[in-house]
């Protein structure tokens, strides 16, 4: 009887679509090698009985290489081999090397069932393959399935209860190269094709010149289309929405509640010039939900869009390869740039790509890269909201600060941190038309942790913010920092709140600059400041669990002094 | 090695952790491969082996002697 699944394959053939489709859990997938970094279990029906599906992290063999791959090797020889059954994904575009680990998979004496995926695209690539040849062969039921449209998924389950294990001749490495070089040759057929402009613009994109024009033009591009959707979701839809219908029903309940009493200071919050200002306000039903769904949540539905897009298509591991030796100057290389464009959206699923890097040391220093000079989508809206009035000059300043500090952190800890980095070794999938279900099902899924993980932090936050403004708390501390604050930043002792609201959640911390009228220096120093400290609680959790305590106090006690040191010297270089 | 230059692997140097990786890969002695470009002096090289592009680091590219043809 079968208990357990396991879909086992190569990097980036589509494991987690097929996890998708069988377990109806809703998993994010994109076009390069590494996506899924946890180990992702569901259920499915097979007959009457239900079945654990377990989706594994890509690998190319079974002698694991890196951390998720020991983790993969591990699981499947814990279970019991007539409890299990295996289906290994295969990229029909290019079986060949795939089928190295399908013949590992079949020695190690385990139930395997073949998929092969992506069947529609070797059609469009000139590669068909015999598919009752290669069952023969290998001895075990084979299917052609396109996990994104579901082709062929049901098939697969129909025929999981024929396999069992073969008995195969264990080959050595050499011997298994020679024995897929004779099974490619009898099932697979290559017709002849000419160029596609696809596979012209796949090979520009990974020379020197072309590849950095190419690489170039989709950041700039995207950087505006994220900007032009998150601006017209505010202004045509989200500020609509609060100031026409919202609004009046707040007036309502601020006449009906009283503006002395304390439930009113909670939920409303202060009047400004008699008026309920979003912005001002600091209520529970103000300012919170305005922050989350007006200015910050437009901007996450734009980047996370976009984002969706890049990675489908295929650029990302490009832009990989084009910065492998900028990266190698701060410790890294290439895939790291990866992590760091996940961290911009936000710096927790960005943390967690670093599983991806191979050495402790790079893992550190990218994990450390990213919470200092990576600001996450929510800390960039707010400060478009806080500078955006004074001129585009600063928001871009405020980018340019944190690419220094990148630059020049990043060569620093190349220098001191201790350890190993390895080289990139990555492969480069070919270019792909995005499917529009992917698309939505990922922003979907994106826009859902955000909303489950930021809207309890933002209503607390901003609660706390509020009791504590009431009850004139604040005055205790901003007495012992002003010095520091004042002195060294050139701000007023208040920003001492933001500041250290900051380390809770950037949204609220910026929301809080916005009623202090300070200058542009002053807003551009405050955003920087609160751009190098750690984005918000969740990433401090997240650095937590993955690197370790000692690692978290390494992390945070650069971040102090990089915030300390930044800070002064703006504040004593702007005039 | 020159861009769009085919060759064959003459021979792979380094530990054994990245031979069973090369050879997971496809990357093996006598196997023939085609280098694509490569960024700059000490850049990245992209190579085709089979179907499939891959991009090595610098040094690693180092380690992968090639018989020109």
């Amino acid at each position: 009887m079968i208990k357990k699944i396991f879909l086992v394959g190569n990097p980036n053939v589509g494991k987690s679509v097929v996890f998708s489709r069988l377990t109806g859990v809703r998993v994010i997938s994109s076009n390069y090698a590494g996506t899924t970094v946890e180990i992702m279990r569901g259920f499915l029906k097979l007959g009457n009985q239900e079945v654990e599906v377990v989706d594994l992290p890509g690998t190319y063999s079974l002698e694991p290489a890196s951390k998720s791959e020991e983790v993969a090797v591990s699981l499947l020889n814990e279970c019991p081999k007539d409890e299990m059954a295996v289906i290994n994904i295969v990229d029909s575009t290019n079986l060949e090397r795939n089928l190295y680990l399908t013949l590992q998979l079949l020695e190690a004496g385990l139930p395997v069932v073949v998929s092969l995926n992506m069947c529609d695209e070797a059609k469009h690539h000139g590669v068909s393959l015999e598919t009752d040849k290669l069952e023969k062969i290998l001895g075990i039921p084979v299917i052609p399935t396109c996990a994104i449209t579901g082709l062929g998924i049901k098939l697969l389950l129909e025929r999981i209860n024929e396999t069992k294990p073969v008995l195969r001749h264990q080959f050595s490495h050499r011997q298994r190269w020679q024995e897929i070089g004779s099974i490619i040759e009898q099932v697979q057929h290559l017709t002849h094709r000419h160029h596609t402009l696809r596979e012209i613009l796949e090979d520009a994109s990974v020379r020197p010149f072309s590849g950095a024009l190419i690489g170039i033009g989709v950041i700039l591009v995207s950087f505006q289309v994220v900007r032009f959707i998150g601006e017209n979701l505010i202004n045509r839809i989200a500020d609509p929405i609060f100031l026409n219908f919202y609004q009046p029903l707040l007036v309502k309940l601020s006449s009906f509640l009283g503006e002395e009493s304390f439930i009113h200071h909670l939920v409303i919050g202060d009047l400004i010039n008699g008026r309920i200002d979003f912005k001002q306000s600091l209520g529970l039903l103000t300012t919170a939900p305005y922050i989350e769904f007006a200015m910050v949540l437009p901007y996450i539905i734009s980047f996370y869009f976009v984002l969706g897009l890049v990675e489908d298509i295929g650029i990302l591991p490009r832009l990989a390869m084009l910065l492998d030796n900028l990266l190698h100057h701060l410790g890294l290389h290439g895939f790291a740039i990866i992590p760091v464009l996940l961290g911009l959206g936000c710096n927790v699923p960005g943390i967690l790509a670093t599983r991806n890097l191979e050495s402790r040391r790079e893992r550190f220093i990218a994990a450390t890269l990213i919470s200092i000079g990576v600001p996450c989508v929510a800390l960039q809206a707010m400060i478009f909201g806080l500078l955006g009035r004074f001129s585009g000059f600063y928001v871009s300043g405020v980018y340019l600060v944190l690419l220094a500090i990148w630059l020049v952190l990043g060569i620093i800890l190349n220098h001191t941190v201790k350890g190993y980095s390895p080289e990139l070794l990555v492969e480069i999938p070919p270019f792909r038309l995005p499917s529009l279900a992917t698309l939505w099902h990922k922003l979907f899924l994106r826009i859902k942790g955000f909303l489950i993980e930021a809207a309890p932090l933002v209503l607390l936050g901003v609660l706390a913010v509020n009791v504590l403004l009431y009850f004139k708390l604040f005055d205790l501390f901003t007495g012992i920092f002003a010095p520091v604050v004042r002195g060294l930043f050139g701000l007023p002792k208040e920003a001492v709140v933001s500041l250290v609201m900051g380390l809770f959640r950037k949204d609220v911390a910026v929301g809080m600059l916005i009623p202090l009228a300070l200058s542009a220096k002053q807003s551009f120093i405050a955003a920087v400041l609160l751009a190098i400290s750690f984005p918000c609680v969740a990433t401090f959790i997240v650095f937590f669990k993955e690197l370790g305590l000692k690692d978290l106090i390494k992390a945070s006690l650069i971040m102090f002094f990089v915030a300390l040191v930044t800070g002064s010297l703006l504040n004593f270089a702007i005039r | 090695m020159k861009a769009k230059q085919r060759g064959i692997i003459c021979e792979i140097s380094g530990g054994l952790g990245l031979q069973n990786k090369f050879m997971s890969m496809g990357i093996y002695k006598g196997r023939e491969i085609i280098k694509i470009s490569h960024i700059g002096l000490r850049g990245p090289v992209a190579i085709k082996v089979g179907r499939s592009v891959l991009v090595l680091g610098h040094s690693v590219a180092n380690k992968i002697v090639v018989e020109g043809q």
